[in-house]
C-alpha cells in the first residue's frame, strides 16, 4: 500500500510541477491546485499509514499520529486561500494587460510565427 | 581627564559651522576652530603623560561578545599624529576661510573637514582593530566628500570617485586582514595585539593578514601601483589637499605601517615587499612630478614620492630606520601643507596653477615666494631645514640595511637618484614659478594674499627652519616617543643633529644636490625625451573600467532578471531538484524496516482514478472547463484517502474546500477564456518541462516512500495522553487545533483573513472582457435563476445550517469543528448566491464579510487573552461539564470559543472571496439581447 501510496504522490507532484511552470494563468493555478495534493498528503503521511484508527480517545487502541493532521488541516485551509488569491491575480493580470500569460505579455516565438502568417 | 574627547569634541564641533553658516564668515570660522583647538589642548595636556612611556586608555563595552569595544588609547605615535591632525588642521581652518569665495558654502566644507579630522583621530587613538577600521572607512568618505566639494566640476566628481573606490576597496581588504589578525591573535584589542607578536608571525595566516594589511595602506598612502588616485585628487580646494595629502589622509596608510610594525614587520616578507614598493614609489613619483606643468600636480607626484621615501624607510630591516621614517612623517606633513598652501595662493591670486604660465611672480609677492622657496628647499632636503635631516637618515640607512643581501648596495644608489629628482623637482617648483621671465596670459594680476592666509604658511614654515636648526630641542622627545611606540622596545641610541661630520650621508646628499641641479639645467632634454611617451591618463582608463563592469552588470541583469514568471518558476524549480535531489542519492535504499499493509481494490481502483485524474487534467488544462471536472476527481480521491487513512477531520475539510474551490475555479473561468488561446509551448519545452517535473516527481515520491516505511517516534503521545485531561477534548486533532497548537491557528485564520482582504483589494476596479456567449458561441442561458434551484436550496438551508451547528458542536469531541462548520455553512449560502443572485441575498441582510472576520478574529485573540484574567498564559484552555435540560451534559469550553473565532473568520474569508466575485459575474453581466 505504501508503494502505491508513494506513487500517487510522485505522479501528482509531477503534474503540478509541469503544469506550474507553463505559461497560461489558468494552468498554473491548476498546477497549484495539484501541487497542494501533493504536499498535504505528503504531510499527512509523515505521520506514516494507519487504517481505521482515527485519533479520537476511546474508539481506537492505536490511533493515528494527529499530529501531521491538524497540520494538513490549517494547510488545506491555507491552501484555498492561496489558490484563490493566484486565481484572482490571473484575472486582474488579463484585466490590466489584456492577456492570459504568466510573464504579463505574448512570447516572442508566438508574435513571430504571427507576424510570418500575416505576412503570408 | 578622559581621552574619549579628543575625538567627541570635533565630532560635535561638526555642526557648529553648520549651525553658524549663516553669520559672518569669520565669526563662523573662529567658532569652529574651537571644538578642535580644546582638543588641541587636551592633546597637549597628555604630553607629559606619554613623555613618560604612560599610555592612556579608556574603554567602553559595547559588543563585548564580538570583541568589540568603544576603546581609545594614547600612546607616542598616536599622540604625534594627533598634534599633526589637529595642528595643522587648525591652520587649514584659517586658510580656508580666506581660500574659499563668497559662493562657496563653507559652513558644509568645515562640517565636511571636521568630520575628516574627527575620523583621523579616530584611527590614531583606537585601541580597537574594528573600530580602527571603522575611522578608517569613515576618511574614505569625508575624503570623497571634500574631494568632491565643487560638485559641479566634472574632474572633481570623477576625482572623488576614484579616490573613494581605491581607497575604499584597500578598506575591504584592510578589513579582512584586520579580522584574521584579531582571530589569530585572539583579541581585538590593539595593545593586547601588539604584544603577540611572535604568536602572529609564527602562524600560517601571517602571509594573508600582511599583504592584506599593507594592501589597505598602499591604497591610502597612494603607492605604486595604486598611487594614481592621488594627482586626481587635486581637483579638491587646495585647503583639502594641503590638509588630506599631505599631513592626514595619505598618512593614514604610513600610520597603519607604523602602528602594526612591532607584529608585521621582522620579516623578510615585510622588508621586502614594503621597502620595493617604496623604492618603486619614491622614484615614479619623484621622475613624474618633475614633468607635471599644474602646480598641484608636481605637488601630488612629490607627495607620493615622499610617501614612497616614507614606506621605504618602514622596509629597510635596521631600527633607525624606523626612527627615520617617524622623523620623515612629520617633516613632509610640515613643508608639504606649507607648499599645498602656497600653491593655493598663487592660484587664488594669479588665477593660474600652470608653470607654462606662471613666472616670475617674485616681483609680485617676495613675501610668499620666500616661505614657498623654504618650504620648497626644504622638500629638496637643503641644510638647515628639516626635510634635510630626514633624507640624511634615510642615506644613513640605505648603507646600513641588508634588505636585499648582496643586492643590498642598490638601494643607497636609487635612493641617491630619487634625492637628485627631488632637487630637481623642487627647482623647477622655485625657479619655474618665482623667476624665468614674465608671466604669460595670467587671469589676474598676482599679488600678495590677504594677511592672515599667509599665517597658516609662516607658522608651517618657520616650524621648518625650528626643526631643521634645532632639531634635538624641538621635536627631540616627541620623536623618541612616537618611535618607542613604533619599535616596541628601548630605541637605540641616535643624535639629531645637523652635522655628523664627513661621511657617506653627506656625499649622497651633495651628490644628490648637484645631480638635481645638473637635471634641472638640461630640463629641456629631458622634456623631449618624456614627449615621446604617450601619457597614460589614468582617469580615462579608469572611467572606462567602471564602464564596462556597469555595462556587463546590466547586460548580466537583463539576462538572468527578464521578467519572465514562467523562467523564474523553472529555476526555482530547477534548484529545488538541486537542493532535494541530491541527498536523496546518499540514500541507498528507499525501503525502510516498516511491513508494507497489504493492498486491496478498493484502494487500487481510488489510485488509478487519481493517477488517470490528475494525467488526464495536465493533457487537457487547454480544456478548462473539462480539466475542471477532472481536477475535482482527484480532490475528490484525495479527501477519500484522507477518510481511509484514518483522518475524518482532514476528509471533511478537504471535501467541503474542494466544493468552494471548484465554485470559485467556474466563476474565475466565466472572465477567462475557456480555451487556452494559444499553444502553449513549443515541443522541446514541454519535454524540457516533463523532463523536469518526473524527476520532482520522482525524488518527491521516493523521499515519501522513504520515509512512510520507515519506523518513527513521534511527540503525539503527548497529545494523545493530554488531550482529555488537559483541553477537554476527546478529538485530538481538534484539541490540538483549538488548544495545544492554538496559537498556530490564531497565525493561519489571520493569514486567512488577510489572503481574503487582499483579494477584495484586488477586485475592486476590475473591469474584464465579459463574454457573451461561451467559446461555442450559444449564448448564456437567460433563466439566471431557475424556480427548482431556487426552491431547492432554500430548503436546503435551514438544514444545511444545523449539519453546520451540529459539526461544530460536535468538533472537540468527534470529527468536525470550526474548520470543516465554516466551510459548510459558506457553501450553504454560496448555495443562495448562485440560485437567487446576489440582491436578494443582499436584501435580506447576509452581507458585510469584512466585519465577520474581524469578528471572528477578535474573538479568538479575546479567548486567549481571557486567560490572563485567571493569571494563565495566552490560550490556556478553561472547561466544565453541565446538566443542561433535555440535552443532558454537556461540555462547555473556552477552546469553543476559540473555535467559533475560527468558525467566524473561514466563513467571512470564503464569502467575502466568492460573493465579491460573483457580483461581479452579476453587475458586469450585458443585458440579454443587448450585447454581441
Amino acid at each position: 500500500m505504501e508503494t502505491v501510496y508513494a506513487i500517487c504522490v510522485g505522479v501528482l507532484t509531477t503534474g503540478g510541477v509541469y503544469l506550474v511552470m507553463r505559461s497560461h494563468t489558468f494552468s498554473v493555478v491548476l498546477g497549484l491546485t495539484l501541487l497542494s495534493y501533493a504536499v498535504n498528503l505528503f504531510l499527512f503521511a509523515s505521520g506514516r499509514l494507519v487504517v481505521n484508527q482515527p485519533a479520537i480517545l476511546g474508539q481506537s487502541a492505536n490511533p493515528a499520529d494527529p499530529l501531521p493532521q491538524a497540520l494538513v488541516l490549517t494547510a488545506i485551509v491555507i491552501g484555498f486561500a492561496m489558490t484563490a488569491f493566484a486565481l484572482i491575480l490571473a484575472l486582474r493580470a488579463r484585466s490590466d494587460l489584456g492577456n492570459d500569460q504568466v510573464d504579463g505579455r505574448v512570447r516572442d516565438d508566438v508574435l513571430n510565427k504571427r507576424k510570418k502568417s500575416q505576412g503570408e | 581627564m578622559n581621552l574619549l574627547w579628543i575625538p567627541l569634541l570635533p565630532l560635535l564641533g561638526t555642526l557648529v559651522p553648520l549651525l553658524t553658516t549663516r553669520w559672518e564668515r569669520s565669526q563662523s570660522a573662529a567658532l569652529t576652530a574651537v571644538a578642535p583647538a580644546i582638543s588641541l589642548v587636551l592633546v597637549l595636556l597628555c604630553i607629559p603623560d606619554v613623555f613618560n612611556q604612560q599610555t592612556l586608555q579608556v574603554s567602553y563595552p559595547w559588543v563585548p561578545q564580538l570583541g568589540l569595544n568603544l576603546s581609545f588609547h594614547l600612546d607616542g605615535l598616536g599622540l604625534l599624529f594627533s598634534l599633526l591632525i589637529l595642528g595643522i588642521g587648525l591652520l587649514v581652518i584659517l586658510y580656508a576661510r580666506y581660500y574659499l569665495s563668497e559662493k562657496d558654502h563653507m559652513g558644509r566644507f568645515y562640517a565636511y573637514l571636521i568630520l575628516f579630522m574627527t575620523a583621523m583621530l579616530g584611527i590614531v587613538l583606537s585601541n580597537n582593530l574594528i573600530q580602527l577600521w571603522f575611522f578608517w572607512e569613515l576618511t574614505s568618505i569625508s575624503s570623497f566628500l571634500l574631494i568632491s566639494f565643487w560638485s559641479d566640476k566634472t574632474e572633481a566628481r570623477k576625482g572623488a570617485r576614484m579616490a573613494l573606490t581605491i581607497t575604499g576597496a584597500g578598506g575591504l581588504a584592510l578589513l579582512a586582514g584586520l579580522i584574521l589578525l584579531g582571530e589569530v591573535a585572539g583579541s581585538y584589542n590593539l595593545s593586547e595585539v601588539l604584544q603577540r607578536g611572535d604568536l602572529i608571525r609564527a602562524s600560517d595566516a601571517y602571509p594573508a593578514i600582511m599583504v592584506l594589511v599593507l594592501i589597505g595602506a598602499f591604497t591610502k598612502s597612494a603607492q605604486f601601483p595604486f598611487h594614481f588616485w592621488l594627482p586626481h585628487a587635486m581637483a579638491a580646494p587646495t585647503p583639502v589637499s594641503a590638509y588630506l595629502h599631505s599631513a592626514t589622509m595619505v598618512k593614514a596608510g604610513v600610520f597603519l605601517m607604523a602602528r602594526f610594525y612591532p607584529v608585521l614587520a621582522q620579516s623578510d616578507l615585510w622588508f621586502i615587499t614594503v621597502s620595493l614598493v617604496g623604492l618603486s614609489t619614491l622614484l615614479v613619483g619623484a621622475y613624474t612630478a618633475l614633468f607635471k606643468h599644474d602646480l598641484k600636480g608636481l605637488l601630488a607626484y612629490s607627495t607620493i614620492s615622499h610617501l614612497g621615501l616614507i614606506t621605504l624607510l618602514f622596509g629597510l630591516n635596521t631600527q633607525l630606520a624606523a626612527i627615520a621614517a617617524v622623523f620623515h612623517i612629520i617633516n613632509h606633513a610640515v613643508f608639504k601643507a606649507s607648499l599645498f598652501m602656497a600653491a593655493g595662493i598663487i592660484d587664488h591670486e594669479s588665477g593660474s596653477r600652470d608653470m607654462r604660465q606662471l613666472n616670475g611672480l617674485w616681483k609680485y609677492m617676495p613675501y610668499t615666494a620666500t616661505l614657498a622657496m623654504v618650504a620648497a628647499a626644504s622638500m629638496a632636503g637643503v641644510p638647515l631645514l628639516n626635510g634635510f635631516l630626514s633624507k640624511e637618515m634615510l642615506f644613513a640607512e640605505t648603507l646600513h640595511q641588508s634588505t636585499f643581501g648582496s643586492l643590498s648596495w642598490v638601494i643607497p644608489i636609487m635612493a641617491t637618484i630619487g634625492g637628485a629628482l627631488a632637487v630637481a623637482y623642487s627647482l623647477r617648483f622655485i625657479h619655474d614659478v618665482f623667476f624665468n621671465g614674465e608671466p604669460i596670459n595670467l587671469p589676474k594680476t598676482p599679488h600678495e594674499p590677504p594677511r592672515y592666509m599667509r599665517v597658516p604658511v609662516e607658522v608651517l614654515v618657520v616650524l621648518c627652519l625650528l626643526v631643521g636648526i634645532v632639531p634635538e630641542w624641538s621635536v627631540g622627545e616627541l620623536l623618541r616617543a612616537a618611535a618607542g611606540a613604533v619599535l616596541g622596545q628601548t630605541l637605540p641610541a641616535f643624535s639629531l643633529s645637523i652635522w655628523h661630520g664627513f661621511n657617506l650621508p653627506l656625499l649622497m646628499s651633495a651628490l644628490a644636490v648637484l645631480g638635481g641641479g645638473w637635471l634641472y639645467y638640461n630640463r629641456g632634454h629631458l622634456f623631449a625625451f618624456q614627449d615621446q611617451f604617450v601619457e597614460w591618463d589614468a582617469k580615462l582608463e579608469f572611467e572606462r573600467n567602471i564602464q564596462r563592469i556597469t555595462t556587463a552588470a546590466a547586460r548580466f541583469t537583463e539576462w538572468f532578471d527578464n521578467g519572465s514568471l514562467q523562467r523564474y518558476a523553472f529555476a526555482l524549480v530547477v534548484m529545488a531538484l538541486v537542493f532535494a535531489g541530491s541527498p536523496m542519492l546518499e540514500l541507498e535504499v528507499a525501503l525502510g524496516s516498516r511491513p508494507e499493509q497489504p493492498l486491496n481494490w478498493a484502494v487500487i481502483a481510488a489510485a488509478a482514478m487519481l493517477i488517470i485524474g490528475t494525467i488526464t487534467t495536465v493533457v487537457f488544462s487547454h480544456r478548462r472547463l473539462l480539466a475542471l471536472v477532472l481536477i475535482s476527481i482527484v480532490g475528490l480521491i484525495v479527501s477519500i484517502t484522507f477518510a481511509y487513512f484514518s483522518a475524518p477531520d482532514l476528509a471533511l475539510t478537504q471535501l467541503s474546500v474542494e466544493v468552494v474551490t471548484i465554485i470559485l475555479f467556474l466563476l474565475a473561468l466565466f472572465f477567462l477564456p475557456q480555451h487556452a488561446s494559444l499553444r502553449d509551448s513549443p515541443p522541446q519545452r514541454i519535454v524540457r518541462d516533463l523532463t523536469i517535473a518526473s524527476l520532482v516527481g520522482a525524488v518527491v515520491g521516493t523521499l515519501c516512500y522513504a520515509i512512510i516505511t520507515r519506523p518513527f517516534e513521534s511527540i503525539s503521545s503527548f497529545f494523545i495522553a493530554n488531550s482529555k485531561t488537559g483541553g477537554g477534548g476527546t478529538n485530538v486533532v481538534n484539541v490540538i487545533l483549538v488548544d495545544f497548537r492554538g496559537y498556530d491557528t490564531l497565525g493561519e485564520i489571520a493569514v486567512l483573513g488577510i489572503a481574503a482582504l487582499g483579494i477584495f483589494k484586488l477586485l475592486a476596479g476590475m473591469r474584464l472582457f465579459v463574454p457573451a456567449s461561451d467559446y461555442r458561441g450559444r449564448p448564456w442561458s437567460e433563466d439566471k435563476h431557475p424556480i427548482m434551484l431556487k426552491k431547492v436550496s432554500q430548503a436546503l438551508l435551514p438544514l444545511a445550517l444545523l449539519i453546520s451547528a451540529y459539526i461544530f458542536l460536535r468538533g472537540h469531541n468527534l470529527p468536525g469543528g470550526g474548520f470543516i462548520a465554516g466551510l459548510v455553512t459558506a457553501i450553504a449560502l454560496i448555495q443562495q448566491y448562485i440560485a437567487h443572485g446576489v440582491d436578494w441575498v443582499k436584501e435580506r441582510g447576509v452581507s458585510g464579510y469584512h466585519g465577520i472576520i474581524a469578528v471572528g478574529l477578535l474573538i479568538a485573540v479575546l479567548t486567549g487573552m481571557g486567560s490572563w484574567l485567571f493569571e494563565r498564559p495566552f490560550m490556556t484552555t478553561w472547561f466544565e461539564y453541565f446538566k443542561w435540560p433535555v440535552v443532558g451534559k454537556f461540555e462547555l469550553a473556552s477552546a469553543m470559543l476559540f473555535d467559533l473565532g475560527v468558525y467566524l473568520t473561514v466563513i467571512g474569508a470564503t464569502l467575502l472571496i466568492l460573493a465579491n466575485l460573483g457580483k461581479l459575474t452579476t453587475s458586469e453581466r450585458p443585458k440579454a439581447g443587448v450585447s454581441d
